[in-house]
């Protein structure tokens, strides 16, 4: 059974037709990196599968179940499925270490000591453990998006999402977060990343997708996909960002 | 020769005997009816403020107009309306146990708490309209419950933003308490101007107002500093 499902999504803005018709599995412990040009619906894709997003027609499986059924507490299916996004979104009032354990002990009733032992040995996981007691406006950008990737682990979700992670990042500090993604990619997690970080990409996807203007235009593991594009679009994509 | 000339300054007169007990009672008098009206105030403006953000339309209306209404008329206006009006306005019941107690303490307390309240109303919505949506977003996308993510993430943020105005309104509404004298609430200003028609020594009598109405302000402001010094420097997104 895949980890995740979607069949023929269909989105709208209004008038605008956002995700037109996409379908597509992802096994557990897979690796899918989502490239394209802006505004070609890569980032609402994603969105929809933790329902950030709403979306008219098709379905989403998340582990075998319908996102939309009645029998899904969206609080629980959000605690499973991890999103990282591109300005990390820490909370300013809080410290490192308080915004790694909110959601533990908040949705998941995880005891204070027990939550914050997992916190601080997921920030050195991720390289920041001597800034648990500072406030995220004390830390570069990349140190709280590492921040930021080490909170979503803390709810231990089986899928993670990417929004474009490094995209608000100074290019010095691109690499440090590239390379706690690409630990959690060895590690078996289950990934979808929209990143234009294509050695990234090379080095750990198992499969890139493109899309263009709300379509999967086309799909192949990493080698083929940089070495032989079959579409027009993708060729000119990739000879724009490589 | 002038008469003016000829005034003997008389400070001890006004600061003790009967005269500095009625100004202490004064002071008493407004404390309360400021602290009453600001505890009273504060219930109120934050439901206006959560009908104005629902998204049930005549919930909203009724905010809108509550706040603009009180917002937009003068004060000195309103505590008359309540005085002379209240027996129209409000239940029979409610009436005779104001006339049965203080009722002109009563009236001014609804007059002040409700124009404050719709000052308030205004502070508590932009506060929390301030934080960016990307908040919710994050919270929620971590799995927190809606009222969860306010509690937590939301509103803890908002307060800070907005206890620095909403202080301000205090200092406003401590000043504006001065008004209630009119209906003959016994406040301090009240109490100053009997001190002007026993005693003639009405610079006196005015000018110890002044100051405690000065030092009482200065109290409030020196807590909003201290405040902004304390939480405001970690904020930044």
């Amino acid at each position: 059974m895949a980890m995740i499902e979607v069949s023929k999504l269909h989105k709208w803005y209004g008038d605008f037709h956002v995700l037109q018709g996409i379908s597509e599995k992802v096994e557990k412990g897979e690796v899918l990196v989502i490239c394209g040009p802006s505004g070609s619906g890569k980032s609402t894709f994603i969105r929809c599968i933790n329902r950030l997003e709403e979306y008219q027609k098709g379905t989403i499986l998340f582990d075998g179940k319908d996102i939309h059924d009645k029998s899904v507490n969206i609080n629980n299916l959000r605690a499973e499925i991890g999103i990282v996004f591109q300005q990390f979104n820490l909370y300013p009032h809080l410290t490192v270490l308080k915004n790694v354990t909110l959601a533990p002990i908040k949705v998941k009733g995880v005891d204070k000591d027990e939550a914050e032992k997992v916190a601080l040995s997921l920030l050195e996981r991720v390289g920041i453990h001597d800034q648990a007691h500072k406030y995220p406006a004390e830390l570069s950008g990349g140190q709280q998006q590492r921040v930021a990737i080490a909170r979503s682990l803390a709810m231990k979700p089986k899928v993670m999402l990417f929004d474009e992670p490094t995209s608000a990042l100074d290019p010095e500090m691109i690499n440090e977060v590239l390379n706690v993604m690409k630990d959690l990619a060895r590690e078996g997690m289950t990934m979808l990343c929209v990143t234009h970080e294509m050695g990234f990409a090379r080095e750990v996807a198992d499969r890139v997708i493109f899309m263009d203007g709300g379509a999967v235009v086309e799909q192949a593991p990493p080698d083929e996909f940089f070495k032989n594009p079959k579409h027009e679009r993708t060729k000119a994509f990739l000879k724009e960002i490589l | 020769m002038d008469r003016a000339l000829n005034y003997q300054f008389d400070w001890q007169l006004v600061l003790s005997g009967e005269y500095a007990d009625w100004l202490v009672s004064g002071v008493i008098t407004t404390l309360e009816i400021s602290a009453l009206s600001l505890l009273l105030a504060m219930l109120l403006g934050t439901i206006v403020a959560v009908m104005r953000m629902t998204k049930f339309k005549p919930l909203e209306w009724v905010g809108l107009a509550f706040t603009e209404f009180f917002r937009n008329t003068p004060l000195l206006v309103q505590i008359y309306f309540w005085y002379y009006g209240s027996n129209q306005v409000l239940p029979e019941a409610v009436n005779k146990w104001l006339y049965a107690h203080d009722f002109e303490f009563a009236a001014g307390v609804i007059a002040l708490t409700v124009y404050t309240a719709a000052f308030i109303a205004e502070e508590i919505r932009s506060g929390i309209y301030s934080i960016p949506k990307n908040q919710l977003e994050a919270s929620r996308a971590g799995g927190l419950s809606f009222i969860q993510a306010y509690r937590y993430v939301i509103l803890p943020q908002a307060f800070r933003i907005i206890i620095p105005p909403l202080i301000s309104q205090s200092l406003n509404l401590i000043k504006n308490s001065s008004l209630v004298m009119v209906i003959g609430v016994m406040d301090i200003f009240y109490m100053a101007r009997q001190i002007e028609s026993y005693s003639f020594h009405g610079f006196e009598a005015f000018t110890v107002a002044t100051l405690i109405y000065l030092s009482i302000s200065l109290v409030v402001s020196l807590c909003i500093n201290l405040y902004n010094k304390h939480f405001l420097r970690q904020i930044s997104y």
